[in-house]
């Protein structure tokens, strides 16, 4: 890949169901390094992007290419061992696993093949260390042998970042990780997600905390019933008339009464 | 050893190789109300190779085993394509398909059943239940195990995750269709006689009980559920007629209400199902359960930072 070419590049990508457009036309890039927030209004369709990134839908028009290839068409299952990592709106984590297994499924595009599928994961396993490890980073390791349903909601939270994580990705993919998260465990994610960007790693969150957005993420891209109308400095992203629009409905109003 | 107690333990060794046979893809989220079939199919196959040409147990039962893993293997592509209720009415079909062809098939004896030579004495299915317990534990820890559990609680994310979910569930299919080839050769050559009446619906749905009332969550559900299930009738044979005579002495024969003799068994046992479906729903030994009984943990590896 050269050192122009976008991590991540949508180009005029449009989805529908059951013929109500979601997704028009929306194209953007996202630069190797990069900390992007996707933002907009409920229904703007910021989930139904990460669903087409991840593999969940495919596009009924358009491309999505990742690192140097068109991956519109590749299965979700095999999306994670390039380098596609996300979490999830609603928390979905397995609640039958333990807390360190769920963070080894994570790492399931990373030990592949069928040898890997026969090895114990028992106490001294490469890979039950490593997930420990994360999870130690991410002030975690007093859970790993705790069963994810009986966890409370913040720590859970958490958990499905550091899963993704596991998977050791080129793009981590975050749908809404503040959401139900107090102050101060919204300021200890900042600082650990700017951690794992320094570390190279390149963040695209959804989220609707614009303290988060603005503290963390360089850019921003807005949409709007399944449009992009900013794409931009998230500085600037407060002044721009159409976003002012789609938020504060000046002209329609009526549209976004329940935005 | 008595005959009685030797039959008994050979239907406990059995059973729990049969129980691990339907959890394996019960722990995938697979319900497999087909047991009786596959089981039907390594009896069968063990028996009429026995019956056919005097071939040595060893050979036959991991004939049985072989078939019956080929067939599981084969059939689970087209069947796990469907799922939930349909799932179950597709296994459930299968273990009918299985019944009907070994019904009007001459070889293998059709309603006369086959006799089978080359006895085994109890410890034998003793032993295999051992190493198939083993097996399983082994398993369950295994990544292989990891992800058949991710998909039990879901399968899209398990996908997401890079989890080849089919394959998973063919493999988890196969194997257990090949524990209960095992568990159908063992019974074949235990009990020296095998007609297809035995391999009926009722056992199909006994064997998913042992499974779904010991606890799918981990590989001590089904040896709890299936040794509690085998031996409670057998208990519950001397005690019952006990009690009646206890009854008996106290208000005499003349009583409102039949005291309980022994062919109640089924009626407690069927009541115990539904009370255990209302209080423990997950099932007797849950993952919880096991964390708690862990005495010895692992050692925090104590990592600052």
């Amino acid at each position: 890949m050269s050192a122009h070419s976008p991590l991540l590049s949508l180009k005029d990508v449009s989805k529908g169901f059951f013929g109500l457009q979601v997704i028009t036309d929306v194209s953007f890039d996202i630069a190797a390094g990069a900390r992007m927030a996707l933002i907009g209004p409920n229904g703007a369709g910021k989930t139904t992007i990460f669903n087409l990134i991840s593999g969940v839908y495919t596009p009924d028009k358009g491309q999505i290419n990742f690192a140097g290839q068109e991956i519109s068409l590749v299965p979700s299952r095999k999306r994670i061992g390039l380098g596609l990592a996300r979490s999830f709106q609603n928390i979905r984590l397995m609640p039958h696993l333990s807390v360190v297994e769920n963070i080894m499924l994570g790492q399931q595009s990373q030990a592949g093949g069928l040898l890997s599928m026969a090895t114990p994961l028992m106490g001294r396993s490469r890979w039950r260390r490593e997930a420990e490890d994360l999870l130690a980073r991410m002030n975690l390791e007093t859970y790993p042998g705790e069963v994810v349903a009986t966890l409370p909601y913040g720590i859970r939270k958490k958990i499905e970042v550091v899963r993704a994580l596991a998977s050791n990705p080129k793009l981590l993919m975050l749908d809404e990780p503040a959401a139900g998260l107090n102050p101060n465990e919204t300021a200890s994610l900042r600082d650990f997600l700017m951690g794992i960007s320094e570390a190279g790693t390149t963040i695209l969150i959804v989220e609707h905390d614009m303290g988060l957005v603005r503290s963390l993420c360089d850019q921003a891209i807005v949409l709007n019933f399944g449009r992009k109308i900013y794409d931009g400095l998230t500085r600037d992203v407060q002044e721009d008339p159409l976003v002012l629009e789609a938020y504060l409905g000046s002209r329609h109003a009526q549209e976004n009464a329940h935005a | 050893m008595s005959g009685y107690w030797a039959g008994i333990l050979s239907i406990l060794a059995i059973n729990i190789i049969f129980a691990y046979g339907i959890f394996i893809p019960v722990a995938s989220g697979q319900l497999n109300l087909g047991g009786a079939g596959f089981q039907a199919v390594g009896a069968y196959s063990a028996g009429w190779l026995s019956a056919s040409f005097g071939l040595p147990v060893s050979v036959t039962i991991a004939f049985g085993i072989i078939v019956t893993g080929v067939i599981g293997v084969l059939i689970a592509f087209p069947i796990l394509r469907t799922k939930g209720v349909y799932l179950v009415l597709a296994t459930f079909a299968f273990a009918e398909v299985i019944a009907g062809a070994i019904l009007s098939s001459e070889p293998l004896g059709g309603a006369m059943g086959i006799s089978v030579p080359g006895y085994i004495d109890w410890y034998v299915s003793v032993i295999f239940a051992g190493l198939v317990t083993v097996f399983v534990f082994y398993l369950m820890a295994t990544r292989f195990g990891l992800t058949i559990r991710a998909i039990h609680d879901d399968e899209d994310v398990s996908d997401l995750m890079g989890v080849s979910v089919r394959n998973v569930k063919v493999a988890a299919f196969g194997i257990g269709a090949a524990l209960t080839g095992l568990s159908g050769g063992l019974y074949a050559h235990s009990f020296s006689y095998i007609e297809i009446q035995g391999f009926n619906a009722l056992v199909s749905i006994y064997v998913l009980l042992y499974v779904l009332l010991g606890g799918t969550q981990t590989a001590w559900g089904p040896l709890v559920g299936a040794t509690f299930f085998t031996l409670l009738p057998e208990a519950l044979r001397s005690v019952l007629p006990a009690t009646k005579n206890f009854l008996v002495t106290l208000f005499g024969e003349t009583g409102i209400v039949a005291p309980p003799d022994e062919s109640w068994r089924f009626v407690i046992l069927g009541a115990l199902t539904v009370l255990m479906m209302v209080f423990r729903p997950e099932g007797l030994v849950t993952r919880t359960m096991v964390e708690r009984l862990q005495f010895w943990r692992p050692v925090s590896r104590g990592v600052t930072q």
